[in-house]
């Protein structure tokens, strides 16, 4: 067995695993929150990568872009906070309305929304594929083998960096804060959090701006990391960022996190040892497969509550 | 004067009229019960003046304010907490983060000292502090419920069949809980309550409610006393 291939595949699988794991969260929480499928929220990553390009595009017009780190944090916040706008405002728009309405009609609001916000796109920036310069090359060889050489790139570096952080943040804020607590007592029981004092309405609002908040990084880091992107990379994505929250259990935050890292490696491992044609298909096979053996996912758990 | 006056309310449940113009006060300072069966509207009447849902018709005064139209969550900034039909604790949570909860609309710096006068009244509590609520048993429930409510510091506490599905020795004492939360903590109290011989004993007034309507009022004892309370509620086991 050729370790240095082997080893090439687990990196590139754990930087995709990491990009699929922040998508996943917004859909995991959301559906923890308000039991509904968010299915615009891959739309939501790729206006996040379209707010990235276009903030670095305004930054090399303005003509510091040749400060890199600080125009990778333009990127970051910039982006970060426009689409949170456009998450909040598809939450008001398109879900809010139809809270207590029959689960069937959030969910192809949801779908319309999605169509919605991918035409808005190709409309307003074109349909054409956009190319982005790479701004971070290089990296670091692990190993030499006689015919292949394990490449560490510094963006992939970046990536699971990034994302680490951004979990173990999310997690503590989840986990500790007064937020956190209003949002897994609006996840346990609405009505009682809302006898309590907390507003309802006020909470899934935060909880749609901070999984677009989590998805506008994803799409930044795939901006960078693939240099293309076109309105229409949120379908793909968005639906395997879902296959990855329902892997891992879906409502839960861990389940989200491990389910990305296990789709970003299963896609990885299948093109590199299987048939790269056919990786989108293995991705599918296990959504399948997990909901016909185990709908509650890894982490998640069969609801049992003793009442 | 009357802390929450009820004024010809109506209140749709589904597509059921389950409140047909209910009228009726609770005084600061009161033990108030409002007793009757299954399905007679006494719990959708202790929602409704939490605001879920809101009165069709009618208006509810707290203090003197209309509150009929008001955010469930506003209301309760107000200084009503409800401990609520089914406990509603939140399972997946610690007894600690459920009183957290409990005490969302208040200021952190009350958060210890309120946390020990619910310790006090509830020793049962502090030994499950850190228990996942979920796995409690339901008088341990039932004390949650009641504690996460005071967190809120409420100036109206209501209570909706705090001893359902209890063991008699712990409803005893729940009772009991009631009245020293009344008469130390100065809380003004709206009880309902399906085992009417506790409630009446325990109340200064209480009603009776038929679908949907108010029947009978009076003090605890006439309403215990009245042939009729007694032979529909009273008569039979208690």
């Amino acid at each position: 067995m050729d370790w240095a291939y082997f080893l090439q595949q687990l990196i590139n699988g754990l930087t995709l695993g990491a990009i699929y794991g922040l998508i996943a969260i917004g859909y995991t929480m959301v559906y923890g929150i308000i039991g509904m499928i968010n299915f615009a929220h891959g739309e939501i990553y790729m206006i996040g990568a379209f707010h990235s390009l276009i903030t670095f595009l305004i930054c090399q017009a303005a003509g510091i872009s040749g400060i890199l780190p600080l125009t990778l944090l333009l990127m970051l916040f910039v982006s970060m906070i426009l689409t949170s706008i456009y998450g909040w405002g598809v939450e008001r728009v398109a879900y809010r309305p139809l809270r207590g309405s029959f689960r069937l009609a959030a969910l192809i609001s949801a779908i319309g929304m999605s169509i919605f916000l991918q035409n808005f796109v190709q409309i307003s920036q074109g349909a054409r594929v956009k190319p982005m310069q790479p701004l971070i090359e290089g990296g670091i060889t692990l190993m030499r083998s006689p015919n292949f050489d394990v490449q560490l790139s510094y963006m992939q570096i970046i990536i699971i960096l990034l994302t680490f952080v951004l979990m173990v943040v999310f997690s503590t804020l989840i986990a500790k804060t007064s937020l956190g607590r209003a949002q897994r007592a609006c996840e346990q029981d609405r009505t009682m959090a809302g006898l309590l004092g907390v507003n309802v309405d006020r909470t899934i609002s935060t909880t749609f701006v901070m999984g677009a908040a989590l998805a506008s990084v994803a799409g930044m880091m795939v901006t960078l990391y693939y240099g293309v992107i076109d309105f229409y990379i949120g379908f793909l994505a968005g639906v395997k960022a879902f296959t990855a929250a329902v892997l891992g259990g879906i409502g839960s935050l861990p389940g989200a996190m491990l389910g990305g890292l296990l789709i970003g490696l299963i896609e990885a491992f299948w093109s590199g040892y299987l048939t790269i044609e056919y990786k989108d298909v293995a991705t599918f096979g296990i959504l399948v497969l997990v909901l016909i053996f185990r709908p509650w996912g890894l982490l998640g758990k069969p609801e049992v509550e003793k009442v | 004067m009357s802390m929450l006056k009820i004024e010809g309310v109506h209140t749709f449940y589904g597509n059921i009229e389950a409140l047909r113009g209910i009228d009726m006060e609770v005084n600061e300072g009161e033990i108030v019960t409002l007793i009757g069966a299954n399905g007679a509207g006494k719990t959708t009447l202790l929602m409704t003046c939490c605001g879920s849902p809101q009165a069709t018709k009618g208006r509810i005064l707290f203090e003197g304010q209309d509150i009929s139209r008001m955010p469930t969550h506003e209301i309760c900034h107000l200084g009503i907490q409800q401990s609520p039909e089914g406990r509603r604790i939140f399972p997946r949570m610690s007894v600690h983060e459920n009183l957290q909860m409990g005490a969302s609309t208040q200021d952190p710096k009350y958060f210890d000292d309120d946390l020990e006068m619910v310790f006090d009244l509830f020793p049962r509590l502090k030994e499950r502090i850190s228990q996942r609520a979920g796995t409690m048993s339901g008088g341990e429930q039932q004390m949650l419920a009641i504690g996460r409510a005071l967190m809120g510091r409420p100036r109206l506490l209501l209570l909706d069949e705090p001893s359902l599905g209890i063991a008699p020795l712990v409803v005893k004492q729940i009772f009991e809980t009631i009245k020293k939360i009344n008469r130390e903590k100065k809380v003004t109290v709206f009880l309902v309550e399906q085992n009417a011989f506790h409630a009446l004993k325990l109340a200064h007034r209480g009603y009776v409610m038929v679908n949907g309507n108010i029947t009978l009022s009076g003090t605890g004892a006439e309403l215990l006393a009245n042939p009729e309370v007694r032979a529909a509620y009273l008569e039979g086991g208690h």
